[in-house]
């Protein structure tokens, strides 16, 4: 179809596509903290949250699914943009300048694959939960408890903050970049749409990172 | 005022080239940057050296030929002005001066300073233009032009087609140029006719030169001497959005959509 190919072979569909991929994981990522936020809630609420997503069935795996497609199409379009954005410009300046590009914007390739490395670990870590041995001796079901034995661990949860703040310069430049690249710049507008980015990366890193530092600092046990 | 200057000196298209220093003194503050180097040019010449060569014509900040990258930014410093209309005032004596030619595949170096921007001419021709009969003029108000189109329009129609934004962009990309020529064409109803057409050529033709990508971080509009805003990019996008949607671009002489 036409279509298709405009979208998926031109410069502006590929942004389009790496727009929407962006906000349906920002989507996911937002949805994600404000579950896992409710660990301040004590055990039980957890646990039950935990036990209610599972009980999803087959509408999980829907969710799982769309959201590996998104996640798939927008680290190969990144790459793949990026790639062309590289060889656009063979011979470099010798006296390089940045007028008004933030630094979020000029990492967004960096703080990315930085994100897909965590999210590899993230996996391994509490979903197929291959990395923490101590896991195994856990009740069934009792996600409460592992979230706070993975997080007693200083590197590990070190590790997750420095990703948290990956994943906020990603969305600092990210959500805002959304609404040029649907072609939704409007004076009217644009005050709102140039802080939304911030914002969303402030509460990102804020709301994720006080898991780990709350579970270390003893508050949470 | 006296000034070190490094500029970028390459023999022809198949040299490799390389910065060369180059003392600058004696320069007036009240010269503009390219009389800066034809006062540099004629001692080069004196001494019996090769001149830099670098494109200009109307000194007047109206043609888009000069083109340099002083100190890593395009035109210069000063915001909104070509090299050509650039006061050495701009600079402290005893300033070292980058001086490169716009850095892009899509615009390979011809000589020194000089690139051959026949790309844009290119994704002008492959659908920056309007279809008109030939005759006699119409009456000038016999077609009703919006207030705030017509401006638009303008706003955009200042484009002087001089790459700056290409040269701005981390990603050599022209997407302001081009949202320029499709915002003027696409708001006036002289445009109408070949909308469609119009973006998906001109973005299809952009790829084909070796442009890089958009990636919002508004460099062009910030190194744009015609003071173009990046919300003509946004109108493109959602110009492609529209046209891409229809599977067929309305085809001329069947009674239009
Ligand atoms: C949690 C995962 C992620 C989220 C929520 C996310 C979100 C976003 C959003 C909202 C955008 C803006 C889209 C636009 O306007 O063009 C974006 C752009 C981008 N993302 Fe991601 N992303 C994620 C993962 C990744 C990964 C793993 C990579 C790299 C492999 C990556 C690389 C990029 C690049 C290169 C851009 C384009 C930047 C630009 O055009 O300025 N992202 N992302
Ligand atoms: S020489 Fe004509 S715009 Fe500078």
């Amino acid at each position: 179809m036409k279509l298709c190919d405009r979208l998926f072979n031109s410069s502006v569909g590929a942004k389009m596509l790496m727009a929407v991929t962006g906000l349906m994981l920002t989507g996911f990522v937002l949805a994600h903290l404000s579950g896992n936020l409710l660990i301040f809630a004590g055990a039980e609420k957890f646990n039950a949250y935990a036990a209610g997503l599972k009980s999803l069935g087959a509408l999980l795996w829907v969710a799982r699914l769309g959201l590996l497609g998104a996640f798939v199409l927008h680290v190969y379009l990144a790459v793949k943009l990026t790639a062309e954005n590289r060889s656009a410009r063979p011979v470099k300046y010798a006296h390089e300048a940045t007028i008004q590009a933030s630094f979020a914007s000029r990492y967004m390739i960096h703080t990315g694959l930085m994100m897909a490395a965590f999210i590899a670990f993230h996996l391994a870590h509490y979903t197929f939960r291959w990395t923490d041995p101590s896991f195994a001796s856990l009740p069934e079901g009792d996600i409460y408890a592992m979230v706070i034995a993975g997080f007693s661990s200083p590197a590990v949860s070190g590790f997750y903050v420095l990703a948290m703040l990956a994943l906020s310069f990603h969305l600092c430049h990210g959500v805002s970049s959304v609404f040029q690249t649907l072609g939704l710049y409007h004076g009217n507008l644009n005050p709102m749409t140039e802080k939304l980015g911030p914002i969303v990366a402030t509460i990102v890193f804020v709301g994720f990172s006080s898991i780990p530092l709350a579970v270390l600092a003893g508050l949470v046990k | 005022m006296d000034l070190t200057l490094h500029v970028w000196r390459q023999k022809n298209s198949k040299d490799a080239g390389k910065m060369e220093t180059i003392e600058a003194k004696g320069i007036s503050e009240n010269a503009s940057f390219l009389e800066m180097l034809d006062t540099v040019n004629e001692n080069l010449q004196k001494n019996g050296k090769e001149p830099i060569a670098f494109d200009h014509d109307c000194r007047e900040g109206i043609c888009g030929s000069c083109s340099l990258v002083i100190n890593g930014e395009p035109h210069g410093p000063e915001y909104g002005t070509t090299s050509c209309q650039l006061h050495m005032r701009s600079f402290k004596s005893g300033q070292n001066i980058f001086i490169e030619p716009w850095r892009a595949k899509a615009f390979p170096v011809l000589k020194d300073l000089v690139v051959d921007r026949s790309a844009f001419d290119r994704i002008q021709q492959a659908g920056g233009f309007i279809s008109v009969n030939t005759g006699s003029p119409q009456d000038a108000n016999s077609i009703p032009v919006p207030k705030q189109d017509a401006d638009k329009a303008f706003d955009a129609a200042v484009c002087i087609g001089c790459g700056a934004c290409v040269a701005a962009c981390k990603n050599a990309s022209p997407m302001l140029f081009m949202s320029a020529k499709v915002s003027q064409l696409s708001l006036l109803p002289q445009g109408k006719p070949e909308r469609e057409r119009r973006v998906l050529a001109m973005v299809d033709q952009m790829k084909k030169e070796g442009f890089g990508n958009c990636t919002n971080q508004y460099e062009c509009e910030a190194a744009c001497p015609k003071e173009i805003s990046v919300e003509h990019i946004a109108r493109m996008n959602r110009e492609y959005f529209r046209a891409a949607l229809r599977e067929e671009t309305p085809k001329e002489g069947h009674g239009g959509e």
